[in-house]
């Protein structure tokens, strides 16, 4: 039995400015597994971003804890490589710089750096484009390069928020299978936060449901079909069922 | 390289329309008869300024050295007044509104404060252009860094970046289109606030010549100063996109940052 590497525990948080209190997450707790990808799905406004930035350390909540390997890590960034929705790549830096960054402010020697992340170039698929600024780029590549940052710096736990939210359909699809085979052969733990339902199947070993404001767990499915999973998986019958039933998790006000 | 055709290409409209300007002139000053003290023609301002060339580079030189002086300073001042703004809300407050009042004080009398108070050297003039050229300077890098995306800003502290790495690895580079912008805004006054400053009293500079010139109804030899002066100007301004060339050479790639001239 695998343990649970990443325990996130009765997080709650609100907003207030002078009139108004907003209760954003009621309470949220779930745990993640080594080498297990769990996706977060939630309708628009239900503060996915928030519990991710809780995660991540880059904001404080108001109760709860997250811990990883038993260790509590409230505020601390330390154990998560992040991945925002934009790629936010910098123009100003080529390819393999950007992708260096996170190991330089580490502080580790940039050329150790550049042949840490250029080792990885080709296994992303951006061989030849090390030298390259961003903008040359495609879409796609600009997010293999994004997550390439994010792995190179071999911190335990990958955060995704909408990794592919601003690709077009057919790149976002491709990227997902990408992502999929990636993500078993490395052997990553990952938590997604998305709010593509097939996309979260599509990946996941857990999906875990969120409701509206004030957000609490709505539900939680475990994807019952071997990874990595290729894109003709969409048209299994246990693919569509699990599909139907998150959507009626996500939308219990009015079923279909 | 074909830089240079291209570029003389994209001169064409302003030199044609200059040349038409110039020929209108010349014929409207030669048919009215009108005083070349009044009036002077290009032809004369050409001839004239060619014949005293010696003695305009004489006074060229130090009016340059106190546009570098003092754009120098500026630049200086403006960035570190930028960094302080940027550091601290607090110093935002405190400084930004007397910045502001600044660029409202009337040059023309607190040139002549300036040489009463620090004579007729190099240094009231180099205040003078310092004055009038900081602020968009410090506007310029100010902007520039509020672009500074919140989503940049987590990603680095993600990566346990500190506020010194945040801003020099994303906020600095991330200014400098904005920043030359303001520099670009700041030169055009540069030139004209060395020669306001030696019209006000100075020993040599184009600034003094012209005043000179005047007093003797030689309007050629003024107008010949003029274009020495529009001349410095447009070289300063042409030079500010070859800077922003070296400085930030992935903004030439992404976007044509050739002068507009």
């Amino acid at each position: 039995m695998r343990s649970p590497q990443l325990d996130v525990r009765g997080i709650h948080k609100k907003f207030s400015d002078r009139d108004h209190t907003i209760e954003v997450i009621r309470d949220i707790s779930f745990q993640v597994k080594t080498g297990e990808f769990l996706s977060v799905i939630g309708p628009s406004g239900c503060g996915k971003s928030t519990l991710f930035n809780i995660i991540a350390g880059l904001e404080p909540a108001d109760a709860g804890d997250v811990s990883v390997n038993g260790q509590q890590v409230n505020g601390h960034t330390e154990s998560f490589a992040y991945m925002p929705q934009q790629d936010l790549l910098f123009p100003w830096r080529s390819v393999l710089a950007n992708t260096t960054l996170g190991l330089e402010i580490q502080g580790v020697p940039l050329p150790e750096a550049r042949q840490r992340a250029g080792a990885l170039f080709e296994h992303f698929g951006l061989a030849g484009f090390e030298n390259r600024y961003p903008h040359t780029l495609s879409g796609g590549m600009r997010q293999r390069a994004a997550l390439l940052r994010t792995v190179v710096q071999q911190r335990p736990i990958l955060l995704l928020d909408e990794p592919f939210g601003a690709l077009d359909a057919l790149t976002r699809m491709q990227m997902q299978e990408w992502l999929a085979s990636m993500s078993t052969d490395d052997g990553w733990t990952v938590l997604l936060v998305t709010h593509d339902i097939r996309e979260a199947v599509m990946l996941s070993d857990r999906i875990v449901v969120l409701t509206q404001r004030p957000t609490v767990i709505a539900a939680t499915f475990p994807v019952p079909l071997p990874r990595p999973r290729r894109l003709e998986v969409i048209a299994d019958p246990v693919f569509v069922q699990l599909e139907m039933s998150v959507l009626r998790a996500l939308q219990p006000a009015n079923p279909l | 390289m074909s830089l240079l055709p291209s570029s003389i290409i994209r001169s064409l409209p302003a030199l044609a329309l200059g040349l038409v300007v110039v020929l209108v002139w010349e014929v409207c000053v030669t048919v009215s008869g009108i005083r070349p003290q009044l009036l002077p023609p290009p032809s004369l301002i050409v001839a004239q300024g060619w014949a005293f060339r010696e003695l305009i580079w004489l006074n060229t030189v130090p009016t340059l050295i106190e546009t570098a002086a003092g754009f120098t300073l500026a630049i200086v001042t403006a960035t570190v007044a930028a960094m302080i703004i940027d550091f601290s809300a607090t110093a935002r407050r405190a400084l930004y509104p007397l910045m502001v009042a600044s660029q409202a004080l009337p040059i023309v009398a607190i040139a002549p404060l300036l040489v009463l108070w620090f004579g007729f050297g190099l240094l009231p003039k180099a205040l003078v252009v310092a004055l009038v050229t900081f602020f968009p300077i410090t506007v310029g890098w100010v902007d520039g860094f509020a672009t500074t995306e919140l989503a940049a800003a987590n990603l680095l502290r993600s990566m346990g970046a500190s506020r010194w790495q945040l801003f020099w690895m994303v906020r600095v580079p991330g200014a400098l289109p904005s920043f030359f912008s303001g520099l670009r805004i700041a030169i055009s006054y540069a030139v004209v606030g060395a020669v306001f400053a030696e019209y006000v009293g100075a020993k040599n500079g184009l600034g003094i010549f012209m005043q000179l010139q005047q007093n003797s109804f030689r309007t050629d030899l003024v107008m010949a100063a003029v274009a020495m002066t529009a001349l410095i100007s447009i070289v300063l301004f042409i030079a500010t996109y070859a800077l922003e060339n070296l400085m930030a050479p992935w903004q030439a790639e992404a976007k044509d940052a050739s002068p507009p001239l």
